[in-house]
């Protein structure tokens, strides 16, 4: 490379350090507070640790051990998993057979149907609210896991079920005719033939949803917001922002807790999550 | 008895649910049973035609006729019917109005900002050799939670008097740079909301680059060598090749933000709940339904939210749908 092309690249590479301090620098600052003592965190910036980071004496696991218990986030973590987990195979459940059912089986108005079930992405999930937290008040699924996990599962569900039907209409034809010659049910063919066949399109659309629903703060704030033994962590800290703004050594780390989970699936499935939330960007 | 209590709130649901759908299917069970027989599909469509029904079709008519009636936190007994009242205040009332142009002040930085970055970095990323690298740190916020990076971003902001240490990382620079600590969150009402949208736009970069970068790495090579044989500078054929050919992919991209942050809630509800002018319309569509228990302007929020995503999720849908839209 000849010095003059050097030295016209050298702004490119200024505007990407630029660009990867902003990307890196909050996050990093989050983790180092995080693990410090509140005396500390008030009295000097985190970046003054930078230089004498080996010295791990000046770090404590104390802030963790303090938001998981006495701020509740343990129990908010397991709230999170009871809610994402079920949610996500339900929903996931639901649609694939939803799924089948229009790419595969004959009946009327099925073109219809399909499309109407399709179009409801269109409708935000506030539009829903009102009506939805009335009736659960009164079949008594409001503050419950069932009742999240069912608005999770339809809320998610226009757009699973669209996934999975592109996926599944593109299986050979004659799969299906054979399994059919075999004698084989509906049901078995879903069971034996589609769900196996499916495994990738399955863990995008899952990985995507359980994602989202782990994320999600405004679902939970509806139907769980004022249950804390149900409330996922998305609302635990929500809380603790309002309840102790000024807290830092407890907020990092309870920060810190909710991203755990996402990042470490993020970065071990990288692929299907790319898939996943590029389809997936459309939800209502 | 606190324990106690604790759980029995937390299975009250559950021990209902087996309890109504027990009740459900025995009345239904042999009719389930014949028609599953003679018609499958019923099978496998009908839960989710069920719950789509119970969850979007229902509330969506009945939060418009909501809309139309008045104050109280029931959908149907003890309610007056209020014509436009609600509608009036929709578009009319200042901290209304304040949240439309917040919302709009959203729309428009961050779909440009996200869109336009995206695009920037999909097309810088390719020349360098750190590529791989820097996209994977500028795409990972796209997991976190918006509560996660709002409590990021809050710590950025952190303000504490002239004269304190800073521990905010925005105020130590500015007084490094000889400059005055600041209250960022209180700077209404431009500083602080494009404060806020800084946090979606952290957020958000990263997917547009990665679907931006997919198209650019899609432009054949010989378009971008014969433009450069001809003569063309670096930026003649970004600007007369490059970006052409990206068109249709950025505006798709673009829908999407846009109805990403029509909705936007999250940030606002962590970061300042709409005090110092941060109002936007989810967020004041959330008070007036669990704050101030008014159903009525509530719905008729929630109707406008959805007016207003129409547009935007007609093209995406039937883009979706293959119906036409730019791919």
């Amino acid at each position: 490379m000849n010095p003059t092309k050097l030295l016209g690249r050298f702004p490119i590479h200024v505007f990407l350090l630029v660009i990867a301090f902003v990307w890196v620098v909050p996050t990093l600052g989050l983790l180092i507070t995080s693990f410090r003592t509140p005396g500390e965190i008030v009295t000097s910036g985190w970046w003054t640790t930078i230089p004498r980071l080996y010295d791990v004496s000046q770090f404590t696991l104390q802030n963790y051990h303090s938001v998981l218990t006495r701020e509740g986030l343990g129990l908010a973590f397991r709230n999170s998993l009871f809610i994402s987990v079920p949610s996500t195979l339900i929903s996931v459940i639901v649609a694939s057979l939803a799924a089948y059912g229009f790419a595969w089986l004959k009946f009327r108005g099925r073109k219809a149907l399909f499309l109407l079930v399709v179009a409801l992405m269109v409708v935000p999930m506030h539009v829903t609210f009102i009506p939805v937290i009335t009736a659960f008040r009164r079949i008594g699924l409001g503050g419950t896991y069932p009742g999240i996990w069912l608005a999770h599962t339809a809320y998610g569900l226009p757009l699973t079920t669209f996934l999975m039907h592109s996926f599944i209409s593109g299986i050979p034809k004659e799969l299906f005719d054979s399994a059919a010659i075999d004698g084989s049910s509906p049901l078995s063919t879903f069971w034996r033939i589609v769900m196996p066949i499916s495994v990738p399109a399955l863990a995008s659309v899952f990985i995507f949803q359980f994602l989202w629903i782990w994320n999600d703060l405004l679902v939970a704030l509806v139907f769980v917001g004022a249950t804390p033994d149900v409330a996922p962590l998305t609302v635990a800290v929500a809380n603790l922002v309002t309840n102790r703004g000024q807290n830092w050594e407890l907020l990092t780390a309870a920060a810190f807790i909710t991203m755990v989970l996402p990042v470490f699936v993020f970065f071990s499935l990288q692929r299907y999550f790319v898939r996943g939330i590029l389809a997936g960007s459309v939800k209502g | 008895m606190a324990r106690a209590s604790r759980v029995s709130v937390v299975f009250r649901g559950l021990w209902r649910v087996p309890q109504v759908l027990w009740s459900c299917t025995r009345r239904t069970t042999s009719f389930v049973m014949r028609r599953t027989q003679e018609r499958p599909w019923l099978f496998f469509v009908g839960p989710a035609l069920l719950i789509l029904g119970f969850f979007l079709v229902y509330p969506s008519v009945a939060t418009v006729w909501r809309s139309f009636y008045g104050r109280g936190a029931t959908l149907f007994g003890d309610i007056r019917y209020v014509g436009l009242d609600n509608w009036r205040y929709v578009f009319t009332h200042p901290t209304m109005t304040g949240a439309l142009r917040n919302n709009a002040l959203w729309v428009g930085v961050f779909t440009m900002t996200t869109v336009g970055l995206g695009t920037a970095l999909a097309v810088l990323l390719d020349r360098v050799r750190y590529e791989r690298i820097l996209k994977s740190v500028i795409f990972v916020p796209a997991a976190i939670s918006y509560v996660g990076a709002s409590v990021i971003w809050r710590f950025m902001y952190a303000y504490r008097p002239a004269g304190m240490p800073q521990i905010g990382v925005l105020n130590a620079l500015v007084v490094a740079l000889g400059g005055e600590p600041q209250g960022w969150l209180l700077l209404r009402p431009w500083v602080n909301n494009l404060l806020l949208i800084v946090v979606a736009i952290w957020i958000w970069t990263g997917f547009c680059m990665v679907i931006m970068s997919a198209a650019y790495k899609n432009i054949p090579k010989q378009l971008l060598e014969a433009s450069r044989i001809d003569g063309a500078n670096e930026w003649q054929t970004f600007r007369k090749v490059i970006l052409p050919l990206l068109w249709p992919t950025a505006t798709v991209v673009g829908v999407t933000m846009v109805v990403q942050v029509l909705k936007t809630f999250d940030v606002v509800y962590v970061m300042t709940n709409g005090a110092f002018e941060t109002e936007v319309v989810a967020n004041r569509m959330y008070k007036e339904m669990f704050n101030f228990r008014n159903y009525g302007r509530a719905s008729a929020i929630a109707v406008a939210l959805f007016l207003f995503l129409v547009p935007f999720m007609v093209v995406n849908v039937r883009r979706f749908t293959g119906q036409g839209g730019a791919r």
